[in-house]
C-alpha cells in the first residue's frame, strides 16, 4: 500500500510562497533548500533582468502569454554485453524554448545558445505568432514552491560510475547463473539529471532538478531440443528504476531481481504454446498491465484532444464510461516514481487528478492553454520532451484503485480465458477509441486454474467501452517497476502505470490458436 | 541560409579539432560527428494557425578509442553546448569514460582502405528552394490542404489539423584515420488529418501526406486533402468480424512495415547474437521464391516535371556514406527467397568474420547501430485491383497498431483495421480486430505481389496478399 502512504505524506507539502523579483540583482529569489535555480544563475549566466527582457520581447507583438523553459540535461549510459563493458556514453543538452500564446495560437522557437542575443532573437521569432502592439506586461514572479518527491543527485562522480558498473556486473552474473540455457545477456544502466527553470509572463517562476535512472536486463534463452523438438529461442527483458538515488537498487529491486525476472521470462517463453484467438474473458495481473488504462482511457482524457473534440471521450464528463468498480487517477506526486514531477514543465505543481470515479468520467488532464480555453482547472499536466518541444497535456503515474476481490477468486471465476501478467507497449487511436497492448507474458486459464504459458499476443479493445466489462477488481494494487515511456506527437516522456488484478468479461485476444 | 559557407567551415573545424584534441589526450583513434539543422513547422487547424515553430540547432558527438593488446576500449559523448568549455568537457569526459570500459577485440574504427563516400553532388540530396518558400506560403499550403479535406464531404466537420514542415540538415564526419565526409540535405512536406463523423456520432480519422527533398516535387495540397478525406470517410461504420483464417491483402503503406521485417531479421547485430530468426540462415531459403528485397543507400530518382524537364533527386534513405564512414551501396539482402547478404556495419561484420555492407547508422551519441538506406520489395505484375479481385473473402489491411512483432521467434500479432473483401470487392470497413501468424510462414506465403511500387519514403513495398493468417475479432 505504498501509494496510499505516499499520497498522505505529500498532501501537506504543497504550498506557494510569493517573492517579488527585483531587477539586476542575482539570487534574490530564494526559498527552502534545495535551490534548483541556482545552477542557471551561477553556471549558465542567466539574470532575472534577462528573463524579464526575453519575456518582454516575446510579448512585443501582442501575445497574451509567454514562457521561457531553460533545460540542462546530463545523461549517462553504461552497458555490459557478452561479459564486457562495451558501452559508456555521456550526453549533454542545454537550451531554452520560448513560447508565445495568442488566443489558440502558439508561436515557438528554441536555441541551444543561451547568450542574451540568441535568447532575444528566439523571443522575437516566437513573438511573431501575434501581430499587433504589445498589450500585456510581464508580471512580477511568484515562485512555485516545490515539494521534494525525489533526491537531488550531485554531478556524476567517478565513485558513482564505479557503483553503476558494479550494478550491471551483478545483473550480468545473476542472469547467466539463472539457467545454462541463457546464452546472451545485456545489462545497462541509463540515468540522467534534468535541471529546468521556467519563467512566464503571468508571473510563474519555478525550477526543479529531476533525476531519472533505469536498469535494464535483456537476455536470450536457447534450448537445443525445445518444446517443439527442433530447438527454440526466446528473449526476456526486465528493468526498473525511477526518480531515485543509486541505493534504490540495493533494496528489493536489486540487479539480481531484474536479471532473474528477465531470465525467468525467456525460459518460460521457450515452452510457450500459441495464444488463443478471439473474444474471451481476460484477467490482467497487477502493476505494468495498467498500461491498459494508459491506452484505453488516459490519452483520450488529455484536454487538448477534448478541446479539439477529436477524442472518443469528448463531451462524456459526468457519463458512465466504465464499470462502477473502476476508479482511475493520475498522480504526479508519488515519491520517487518515474512519472512523478515536483512541478510540471509549465511551472505548476503536479497533483492527484481523479479521471474516472466509480465508472463515471470526472475530469481531463490539462495544461495552461487548455485550461484557459476550456475554462477548467489546470491539473499541472503540461509536459514536454525537451526545450525543443511545445508542452501539452500528458499523464504522469496513472493507475486504478483497489477493489475488494481476492486475486485468487478472480482467477477461479474464469472458465476459459487469458491471464496476462506482463506487456510490451500499447497504442491508441484517440479518435476511434481503438487501442492495443501486447502481452509478453500470459497464460491460459482453464476451469479456474492458470495452465500453459502462451506466446505474445496483442489485445485490442475500444476505450470508452472496454472498462465497462470490468467485473472484478482485486485488492493488490501495485505500480510498475519504473520502465514506462510514453510517446505523443513525437514527444517522449517518462510515465508510470499501475492496477490491481482485474477481470474483463470481454476482450479480443490476437493469437493464432484455438 | 546566407551563412551556409561560414557554418560549413565551422562544423568541419569543430569536428576536426575535437578529433585532434582527443588524440592529444592519448586516444589511439577518435571520430567526431557534427550536425547543424534548421527546422520550421506550422500546424493549421480549422483554418487558423495553431502552432508555428522556427529554430536551428547544432550539436557535436565524439567517439574515442584506446587500443591495447586485448582490443580497444571505447566511449562516446555528445553535447549541444558548443562553447569552448562545453566542447572541452565532452572531450575530457570521453577520455575518462573509456577507461572504465573493457577491451573489445572487435571494436575500433574501420581499416583505412574501407573508407569512402559516394559523390555528394550526384546524389542530389539538397535543394535550396525548400528554404526559399516564404513562411506565408508554407502556412497557405497547410491551409489549402485542410480546406480541401474539410470541403470534401459534409461528414467531415472537424480536423486534427494540417502541418507543413521544412528542414535543412548539414552533417560532417571526421575521424583520425583520414576520413572526412560532409553533406547537406533538405526536406519539406505537408500532411492533413481530417475527422469524419457519421450519424451515430462515431468518429474516424485518417491522414495523407506529400513529402519531398525539393518544393518542385510536392503534390497539390487539394489532391492530398481529398485523398485524406476519402481515407477517413471509408472507415466510417467499421465493425469487427468473426475470428477466422482468411487471405489478408496488405496495402503498400502497411506492406512496407511487414516486409521491412525481412531486413530487420537480417540485422547483423541480432544475427551475431543468435537472436534473430535468420541467425545461421545465410545462403538458405527464408522466404518464397517470389521475394527479392533490396537495401540501397545510393538511389537517385528521375522525376519528370510538369514542364517536361527531368529532375534528379536523391531518395529519402540516400546518403553518401554510412555511420562508419564507408560508402553506401546497393545490397540484395533476399534474392528469390534466399538470404544472400546481411545488414552489417563494421563491428557486426568483424563479429561474423565478414565484410561490412555499409549499413552503419550513427546518431550523435553512442556506437553506430544498423540502419539501411532506401529499401524495396521487387514488384510483381498484378494491379492492386487484380489482387483484391482474386480474394473470395478476406481482409484488406489499411492500418496496423501495436508492437507485436518478435524477430527472435517470428511471432507476429498486431491490431488492425481496413476493409472487408467479399467476392473480390471491397465491401465494408472493419476494425477492432487483430492479425496474427509467424513471419517465417508469412514470408513463404506471399501469394501475390502488386506492380504498385512507389517510393513515398525511404522504403517501398507494393500491395501483397498473404495466406494463412488468423484474424481475431468477435
Amino acid at each position: 500500500m505504498l501509494w496510499r502512504i505516499s499520497r498522505e505524506m505529500m498532501a501537506s507539502r504543497c504550498y506557494k510562497t510569493t517573492i517579488r523579483l527585483m531587477a539586476a540583482a542575482p539570487n534574490l529569489i530564494h526559498s527552502e533548500a534545495p535551490d534548483h535555480k541556482r545552477y542557471f544563475f551561477t553556471h549558465l549566466g542567466l539574470t532575472e533582468r534577462l528573463l524579464e527582457r526575453c519575456l518582454g520581447e516575446a510579448l512585443s507583438a501582442g501575445g497574451e502569454f509567454a514562457d521561457l523553459y531553460f533545460e540542462a540535461v546530463t545523461s549517462m549510459s553504461l552497458g555490459m554485453d557478452e561479459g564486457i563493458v562495451k558501452t559508456a556514453a555521456q550526453g549533454i543538452s542545454v537550451g531554452c524554448g520560448i513560447r508565445v500564446l495568442s488566443g489558440e495560437r502558439t508561436g515557438f522557437a528554441y536555441t541551444d545558445d543561451l547568450s542574451p542575443e540568441r535568447l532575444l532573437k528566439a523571443a522575437r521569432t516566437a513573438a511573431l505568432i501575434a501581430n499587433g502592439p504589445q498589450t500585456q506586461r510581464v508580471q512580477g514572479f511568484t515562485e512555485t514552491s516545490t515539494p521534494s518527491l525525489y533526491p537531488v543527485a550531485g554531478a556524476t562522480a567517478d565513485a558513482e560510475v564505479a557503483a553503476k558498473l558494479k550494478l550491471i556486473e551483478r545483473a550480468n552474473k545473476a542472469a547467466r547463473d539463472f539457467d545454462p540455457r541463457i546464452t546472451q545477456v545485456r545489462a545497462s544502466i541509463n540515468d540522467e539529471l534534468r535541471r529546468i527553470l521556467i519563467a512566464a509572463s503571468d508571473g510563474t517562476f519555478a525550477s526543479d532538478t529531476q533525476p531519472l535512472a533505469r536498469l535494464n536486463v535483456s537476455v536470450i534463452a536457447k534450448d537445443a531440443t525445445g518444446s517443439n523438438g527442433f530447438g527454440s529461442t526466446a528473449r526476456g527483458t526486465s528493468g526498473g528504476g525511477g526518480r531515485i538515488a543509486l541505493d534504490f537498487f540495493e533494496g528489493s529491486k536489486s540487479p539480481e531481481h531484474f536479471a532473474r525476472e528477465a531470465a525467468r521470462t525467456a525460459i518460460l517463453q521457450l515452452g510457450a504454446i500459441a495464444a488463443p484467438a478471439g473474444e474471451m474473458e481476460v484477467v490482467l495481473g497487477p502493476d505494468w498491465p495498467g498500461v491498459l488504462l494508459h491506452e484505453a482511457v488516459g490519452h483520450g482524457l488529455e484536454a487538448d484532444f477534448n478541446r479539439k473534440k477529436t477524442s472518443a471521450f469528448a463531451g462524456l464528463i459526468g457519463q458512465k464510461v466504465a464499470s462502477p468498480k473502476v476508479t482511475v487517477v493520475d498522480n504526479g506526486k508519488m515519491p520517487g516514481r518515474r512519472g512523478s514531477l515536483n512541478v510540471d514543465d509549465e511551472g505548476n505543481a503536479t497533483q492527484e487528478t481523479v479521471l474516472i470515479e466509480n465508472g463515471i468520467l470526472r475530469g481531463y488532464l490539462s495544461d495552461k492553454l487548455s485550461s484557459r480555453l476550456m475554462n477548467m482547472p489546470n491539473t499541472g499536466s503540461g509536459r514536454r520532451e525537451s526545450y525543443q518541444a511545445i508542452p501539452m497535456p500528458r499523464m504522469t503515474n496513472t493507475y486504478m484503485l483497489n477493489g475488494d476481490d481476492l486475486p485468487s477468486d478472480i482467477i477461479k471465476s474464469v472458465k476459459r480465458g487469458l491471464y496476462a501478467v506482463n506487456f510490451g507497449g500499447g497504442q491508441v487511436d484517440i479518435t476511434s477509441g481503438k487501442f492495443v497492448f501486447t502481452a509478453s507474458e500470459a497464460y491460459l486459464i482453464e476451469d479456474g486454474v492458470v495452465t500453459a504459458p502462451v506466446k505474445g499476443a496483442t489485445l485490442i479493445g475500444n476505450g470508452p467501452e472496454a472498462l465497462k466489462y470490468v467485473s472484478m477488481v482485486g485488492n493488490d494494487l501495485a505500480l510498475d517497476e519504473g520502465v514506462g515511456t510514453c510517446g505523443k506527437a513525437g514527444q517522449s516522456v517518462p510515465v508510470g502505470v499501475g492496477m490491481p488484478t482485474t477481470k474483463l468479461d470481454r476482450m479480443t485476444v490476437g493469437g493464432t490458436g484455438h | 541560409m546566407s551563412t551556409a559557407t561560414t557554418h560549413a567551415t565551422d562544423l568541419k573545424q569543430l569536428a576536426a579539432e575535437a578529433v585532434a584534441r582527443a588524440l592529444d589526450l592519448g586516444a589511439t583513434d577518435a571520430e567526431a560527428v557534427a550536425v547543424e539543422s534548421e527546422d520550421f513547422g506550422v500546424n493549421v487547424r480549422l483554418g487558423q494557425v495553431e502552432q508555428l515553430t522556427e529554430s536551428g540547432s547544432r550539436a557535436l558527438g565524439l567517439r574515442v578509442f584506446f587500443a591495447d593488446a586485448a582490443g580497444q576500449r571505447t566511449a562516446s559523448t555528445s553535447t549541444s553546448d558548443l562553447s569552448p568549455e562545453g566542447v572541452t568537457r565532452i572531450i575530457e569526459s570521453a577520455v575518462e569514460l573509456a577507461k572504465v570500459t573493457g577491451a573489445d577485440p572487435f571494436a575500433g574504427l574501420p581499416d583505412r582502405a574501407a573508407f569512402g563516400s559516394n559523390d555528394v553532388a550526384s546524389l542530389a540530396l539538397y535543394f535550396n528552394d525548400v528554404d526559399a518558400i516564404p513562411p506565408a506560403e508554407r502556412i497557405e499550403i497547410a491551409r489549402r490542404c485542410e480546406a480541401s479535406a474539410m470541403g470534401f464531404d459534409t461528414r467531415i466537420q472537424n480536423s486534427s489539423g494540417a502541418d507543413f514542415d521544412a528542414s535543412n540538415l548539414h552533417r560532417v564526419m571526421v575521424n583520425s584515420r583520414g576520413f572526412t565526409g560532409e553533406y547537406r540535405s533538405s526536406y519539406c512536406g505537408f500532411s492533413v488529418t481530417p475527422i469524419a463523423q457519421d450519424a451515430s456520432g462515431a468518429m474516424q480519422r485518417d491522414f495523407w501526406y506529400s513529402s519531398a527533398r525539393t518544393a518542385k516535387l510536392l503534390a497539390s495540397p487539394e489532391e492530398v486533402g481529398r485523398k485524406a478525406a476519402e481515407r477517413a470517410l471509408r472507415r466510417l461504420g467499421a465493425r469487427p468480424v468473426m475470428t477466422q483464417r482468411c487471405p489478408v491483402v496488405f496495402a503498400p503503406e502497411i506492406a512496407r512495415g511487414l516486409m521491412g521485417n525481412l531486413l530487420a531479421a537480417a540485422d547483423g547485430d541480432s544475427i551475431y547474437r543468435n537472436s534473430s530468426m535468420f541467425s545461421g540462415k545465410l545462403g538458405e531459403q527464408v522466404a518464397g521464391e517470389n521475394i527479392t528485397m533490396i537495401d540501397d543507400g545510393t538511389m537517385v530518382f528521375d522525376h519528370t516535371l510538369p514542364n517536361g524537364e527531368t529532375l534528379r533527386v536523391g531518395g529519402f534513405g540516400t546518403s553518401p556514406f554510412d555511420g562508419d564512414g564507408l560508402a553506401t551501396r546497393r545490397t540484395v539482402v533476399i534474392e528469390r527467397g534466399i538470404l544472400k547478404e546481411l545488414m552489417l556495419n563494421t563491428y557486426t561484420a568483424r563479429k561474423l568474420s565478414m565484410q561490412s555492407t555499409g549499413k552503419a547508422s550513427r546518431g550523435l551519441a553512442g556506437a553506430p547501430g544498423i540502419g539501411g538506406g532506401n529499401y524495396f520489395l521487387e514488384p510483381g505484375s498484378l494491379t492492386p485491383e487484380q489482387i483484391i479481385g482474386g480474394v473470395p473473402s478476406g481482409l484488406y489491411v489499411l492500418q496496423t497498431m501495436g508492437h507485436g512483432v518478435n524477430l527472435v521467434t517470428g511471432d507476429y500479432s498486431v491490431g488492425a483495421s481496413g476493409l472487408w473483401i467479399e467476392n473480390g470487392e471491397l465491401a465494408y470497413p472493419v476494425e477492432q480486430i487483430t492479425i496474427a501468424g509467424n513471419l517465417k510462414d508469412i514470408f513463404r506465403n506471399v501469394v501475390a505481389i502488386g506492380n504498385d511500387l512507389e517510393f513515398r519514403g525511404a522504403g517501398a513495398v507494393p500491395t501483397v496478399r498473404i495466406e494463412g493468417l488468423t484474424v481475431a475479432g468477435s
